[in-house]
């Protein structure tokens, strides 16, 4: 490890970051229930965090498990569905307070996306490289087609495929998404500090190196894929809370592109690249409503400029430490 | 009797659909058996053909000839030019980089067209008045003659240039080992960039052959079609040209076959599907070539 050890002790560092987050969570709330940040603005700022968890989770199978899948739409669109029917049949029978009916329906999301990404990932991690993304496009498709066209076969009315899926009650706010944010960044986080995240960054250096060592490349390919899918999932469940509406034409190849755009212009392996290019990426348009048209010709000359130019994304694989930067600042004063 | 009527008719979209599919798949694999790219753009250099014969016939209002040929010309100047601008530079960056540089590049074509063209969907008048052919029961249309004929005729030229010609020689040569054909000589970038110029001129003609079998031009009808041409080229083994050819084919009937029993909703997803079966089984396809990864 070439990293320079921090000074303060494991408690401490989390303190710090615990301390930072609460203070950012409290001002936050603060600064839109007084009406500081206007009711725009907070939604805007909510679809930062929902774009946030799928860049990170992105990541998590790009940048360190360096995969390339191309249809994260399909699972967001599984966490989304599931969560909103749930969370529909929740509301119509009256069975349980809403406050516990938000968590059970972001954390059903989350696992039906999971185990659609287990069931997927077991036949489509074989595949390396180009084969990989294109069968993981392929199975997004047909997620996609599947949630379209369902309710035909079935004879009765489920995911109301084209006429979209109307009245979700519309429960994520900023508490709860900046929560999930929050949660997602740590266990990622954490994931990738641990052995077994250093197992999965060695399946990404190189693959056969890595399995002559005795990682079993298998099992850890499959975990990542599949905690990249769960978290994918939850995103589309708070993006249900939140849009009401659910059409399967807006998770198409197209969303899975731009959640690919933002992980790769943050940089591959960075979380905290992606989390700004996700803010970034999320906030530029919305105040540039008049320019969207040019928006999308934008994010693909964006793409192909950064790869030619610095292939690594414009953040690298650099990470922000504020315990680190505090580290820093203390040792000056010291010399 | 009628059963038969509607088998073979199925059968004669399918191999309509399926020989323009081939064409396209050529592209992929010929590229992809050259420099191990993924080319994403393929398809949206389709579309770009289509909005090329389209502003000839309506708004030039040039002869239908020479819209097609203006067609082919733009899409092989375009997909040379792809090349040379955003493949080039990555020469010896990870593979990773490339495809997602094709994907960057696919994307920007979609959107330049929706700009400049409109999201809506250009009508496309007849390129050709071609009579229909009755054998029997069974009446075949023009455009599936048409269609079938031409597809065919630019295979075997294919066949011809890659088997006899000095530039098919090293073309060959390049996707056999890249680094042995530059030390015999072969001049690598020149070679590249006639693999991308006779894949486009390919795709160039399965997009005028595209549209006069479904009259309309819209900025993302390349993606889809892109998308199975490629399933196709897979199907057939990746890297192969006769593969790209049968493979093309059998899409084209699979997706008749599901239209004929009435599954024409999920005609996608049989598609995607039938990749799916054939990566988990074969993912060499059915004629490619089995590469040892060495360490």
């Amino acid at each position: 490890m070439t990293n320079k050890k921090s000074k303060f002790p494991t408690w401490l560092s989390y303190l710090i970051n615990g301390l930072f987050l609460i203070f950012l969570l409290l001002g936050g709330m603060q600064a839109i229930n007084t009406g500081l940040v206007s009711n725009y603005y907070a939604r805007v700022i909510i679809l930062c965090g929902i774009n946030i968890i799928l860049a990170l989770s992105l990541n998590l199978a790009t940048g360190f498990l360096g995969q390339l899948p191309l249809g994260h739409a399909g699972f967001m669109a599984l966490g989304a569905y599931s969560s909103a029917i749930f969370m529909r049949f929740v509301c119509n029978v009256k069975m349980m307070p809403p406050a516990l009916m938000f968590p059970i329906g972001i954390f059903l999301g989350g696992v039906f996306a999971a185990f659609i990404g287990f069931l997927i990932g077991i036949p489509a991690l074989r595949l390396k490289g180009d084969y990989l993304a294109i069968i993981t496009l392929g199975f997004g498709e047909i997620i996609r087609v599947v949630l379209l066209n369902i309710d035909d076969v079935l004879g009765f009315k489920f995911t109301y495929g084209a006429a979209s899926l109307k009245n979700i009650p519309k429960t994520t706010n900023f508490f709860n998404t900046f929560l999930l944010v929050a949660v997602t960044y740590y266990v990622i986080h954490t994931y990738i500090k641990s052995r077994h995240g250093r197992a999965t960054l060695a399946i990404r250096d190189n693959e056969i190196a890595a399995e002559s060592c005795g990682i079993n490349t298998t099992f850890y390919k499959t975990l990542g894929f599949t905690m990249s899918a769960f978290f994918a999932g939850i995103a589309g469940a708070l993006y249900a809370g939140y849009i009401g509406v659910l059409n399967p034409s807006a998770f198409g190849f197209m969303k899975s592109i731009e959640i690919l755009v933002t992980v790769v212009l943050g940089g591959m392996g960075s979380m905290a690249g992606s989390i700004i290019s996700a803010t970034v990426l999320t906030s530029v348009p919305e105040m540039l409503r008049a320019f969207s048209q040019y928006r999308m010709i934008v994010y693909s000359l964006l793409l192909v400029i950064v790869m030619i130019f610095k292939p690594t994304g414009l953040m690298g694989n650099y990470e922000f430490s504020l315990s680190k930067i505090l580290s820093k600042k203390g040792g000056r004063k010291n010399g | 009797m009628s059963v038969f009527t509607t088998v073979v008719s199925q059968l004669i979209n399918g191999l309509q659909t399926g020989s323009v599919y081939a064409l396209i798949a050529l592209g992929y694999s010929m590229v992809y058996g050259i420099i191990l790219l993924l080319n994403f753009a393929h398809g949206d250099i389709i579309m770009v053909g289509a909005y090329t014969a389209w502003l000839f016939m309506v708004n030039f209002s040039q002869h239908p000839i020479i819209a097609v040929i203006a067609a082919v010309i733009a899409c092989t100047a375009l997909g040379v030019l792809i090349e040379k601008v955003a493949y080039t530079p990555l020469r010896q960056a990870p593979r990773l980089s490339l495809l997602i540089t094709a994907i960057g590049i696919s994307f920007l074509l979609e959107n330049l067209a929706q700009l400049i063209f409109g999201a809506g969907a250009k009508s496309m008048p007849k390129i050709a008045n071609v009579p229909s052919v009755s054998v029997g029961s069974v009446t075949i249309s023009g455009t599936a003659v048409v269609t079938l004929i031409v597809s065919i005729i630019s295979m075997v030229l294919l066949n011809v240039l890659i088997k006899k010609s000095k530039m098919g020689k090293a073309m060959r040569a390049v996707s056999e080992d890249t680094g042995a054909a530059q030390l015999m000589g072969i001049n690598i970038n020149k070679t590249i960039s006639f693999t991308f110029a006779v894949g486009s001129a390919l795709a160039g003609i399965g997009s005028v052959l595209y549209s006069a079998a479904y009259p309309q031009a819209s900025p993302t009808m390349g993606s889809m079609l892109g998308l199975k041409a490629f399933v196709a080229a897979v199907l057939g083994g990746i890297g192969s040209v006769p593969g790209a050819v049968i493979g093309g084919f059998c899409i084209g009937i699979a997706e008749a076959a599901a239209s004929a029993l009435g599954l024409s909703i999920w005609k996608d997803a049989v598609v995607f599907l039938i990749l799916i079966i054939v990566l988990i089984v074969k993912p060499t396809g059915l004629l490619g070539r089995n590469l040892q990864e060495k360490v």
